[in-house]
């Protein structure tokens, strides 16, 4: 092998002229334009699997185990238009958003205790650790024994299933904000409270958005379990009481109906609730993509 | 600053450049006084420590130095020497395990408003707040100014920095320098006592930091801001400071404090220039007897 020595080429300079090669925006062919939107997207994989459900029903052809898609949306519809469902959902709704909120304060208490004292942290630890994992519908029995059939028990086994997963959420946020803006915060005169709603949690909305997320999530299926458990209070029950009663009358396009709203009323939520506010805040900011 | 502030315009007209005269400017108000007991930040036999899990490490040993109103002083030393640490006691982060740190006479206990810190890292401006309300942010968290006032001042610094184009928007759509120049417009806006600042530049490419120390000095050259600056860099030391604080390898100890009046950017490079920056490497690498 020899070796191998770059040629020595000539030096040049070029005046700079000013830009006119033409750099036009080009518009992107409509039919790019309308994949790039996720609604659309999103709308076709919906599409396909109603489709596959048709199919599956009529290859099936009984009514009884697997109603086609029709007949479900059919029965939706039914029981929308006469204000059964509709009812039943509100008085599912007003009971989530009662432990909802209760469990979003008492996380924020139990957080704002943690950043503050060193006890605190070690009770949030503990409790998080002890309670995380127990499922809350495990909890009801004793909520039923404690606080008896009715709203009461229903809002213990919400709390106790958006408490944990928020707490451990938003103090996990609260642990990897920056040291130089924790700083920045303190140098202005910032202590307590002031400098956890001015500083920490916006710092940390992202990951307090997450737990809300995930909070509600849990509590929305903690609620349909604990309905179908025990039903209705004092004769008015939720979506999961609707769903438990038709499938004992053998109305399984209204079973299907009332998981087709449960799973309606979690995307709007999702959808409508949730997005609009991280692209409100958290996009906006650039704390995510 | 404040007294400097009305002298601003006649020195610049007769000085139009640093020279040899410079010192006699800085004590205006108060010629009379001598210098040892004029100084504005008396820092002490600072002793620091940190703690890790493990055990308690000195940061700093005995450190002791005086800057003086409208200085631009420099803490220079190998990185692990305890610079950055001793800002932050400045600051007021950082308790001292012995001796202590007078602002204008008084004991620095705990951070304040009068002490107004530039961070190296980009995520000292908080992502949710436009480049505006970061300005004005520290105006109103300290309750110095009104929103009406506020705004108005951070506009003033915006366009001092030459951001006022960007007021709206949030620091993630800028650039390393442009949200350091934010840092610096929100810090300067709290007209405090004394800028710190902590390897503002260290985090920015070569072209910008240039282009940042030379925005730094016109900037000091409007407002006479006194300032204590931590570097790690030979020359930024030269180019930034009026006098440069060697720190010795860890624990930091003072090595010996360096005069730089006499340069700025356009001497880079320069024989005295070069000449200084070898002396400096020098006391900072000689070994320690241990």
């Amino acid at each position: 092998m020899t070796a191998a020595t770059p040629p020595v080429r000539p030096e040049y300079e070029r005046p700079l002229l000013p830009f006119v090669a033409d750099a036009q925006a080009r518009t992107l062919p409509w039919a790019r334009r309308a994949w790039n939107q996720s609604w659309l997207r999103k709308g076709i994989i919906l599409l396909a699997l109603a489709l596959v459900w048709e199919a599956a029903a009529h290859w099936q052809a009984n009514d009884l185990l697997l109603p086609s898609f029709r007949a479900t949306a059919q029965a939706l519809v039914e029981g929308l238009a006469s204000g059964d469902l509709v009812a039943k959902a509100a008085i599912s709704l007003s009971v989530l958003l009662q432990g909802y909120v209760l469990g979003v304060g008492l996380a924020f208490a139990l957080t704002s205790l943690a950043v503050s004292t060193q006890l605190g942290r070690d009770l949030l630890d503990t409790l998080t650790a002890m309670f995380n994992p127990l499922p809350a519908i495990a909890l009801l029995p004793l909520a039923l024994l404690w606080f008896g059939l009715g709203r009461a028990s229903l809002v213990f086994v919400l709390v106790h299933s958006v408490l944990w997963p928020l707490a451990l959420n938003t103090y996990a946020g609260f642990q990897a904000v920056p040291e130089s803006l924790r700083m920045a915060g303190r140098n202005y005169g910032l202590t307590g409270v002031r400098y956890v709603l001015q500083i920490l949690v916006p710092a940390a909305l992202p990951a307090i958005l997450s737990g809300l997320k995930i909070g509600w999530a849990f509590a929305w299926r903690t609620l349909i379990a604990a309905e179908l458990v025990f039903g209705a209070s004092s004769g008015k029950g939720g979506l999961g009481w609707y769903i438990f009663q038709n499938r004992n009358e053998l109305y399984t396009d209204r079973v299907f109906a009332g998981l087709a709203l449960v799973v309606l009323i979690g995307l709007a939520v999702e959808s409508l609730g949730f997005a609009t506010l991280e692209r409100l805040t958290v996009r906006r900011w650039g704390q995510q993509r | 600053m404040s007294s400097a502030g009305a002298l601003i315009g006649t020195l610049r007209a007769s000085h139009a450049r640093r020279g040899a005269a410079l010192p006699d400017l800085h004590t205006p108000a108060a010629v009379s006084a001598p210098a040892a007991t004029g100084a504005l930040l008396q820092v002490r036999d600072l002793s620091l420590e940190y703690r890790t899990p493990q055990r308690v490490v000195r940061a700093t040993h005995r450190v002791s130095f005086d800057v003086h109103e409208a200085e631009r002083f420099v803490l220079l030393g190998p990185s692990g020497c305890g610079k950055s640490t001793l800002l932050k006691s400045v600051a007021g982060f950082v308790e001292p395990v012995q001796g202590q740190v007078t602002l204008a006479g008084r004991p620095v206990r705990g951070p304040g408003p009068d002490r107004i810190v530039v961070f190296q890292e980009f995520d000292q401006l908080p992502p949710w707040k436009t480049v505006r309300q970061n300005v004005m942010f520290p105006l109103l968290a300290s309750r110095t100014l009104g929103r009406a006032q506020a705004e108005r001042r951070a506009m003033h610094w915006l366009e001092r920095v030459g951001l006022a184009a960007f007021a709206d928007a949030h620091p993630h759509e800028l650039s390393g320098g442009m949200k350091q120049r934010v840092a610096i417009a929100r810090a300067l806006a709290m007209q405090p006592r004394v800028l710190l600042m902590d390897e503002p530049f260290a985090a920015l490419d070569a072209l910008t930091r240039r282009k940042m120390q030379e925005e730094l000095l016109a900037l000091w050259e409007e407002v006479r801001f006194t300032l204590l600056f931590v570097t790690h860099s030979i020359e930024e030391a030269l180019v930034v400071g009026h006098r440069v604080a060697l720190l010795s390898p860890h624990p930091g100890r003072m090595r010996a404090e360096i005069n730089a009046h006499d340069f700025g950017i356009a001497s880079q490079g320069g024989e005295a220039f070069q000449a200084a920056a070898q002396r400096i490497h020098h006391l900072l690498f000689e070994t320690a007897p241990s």
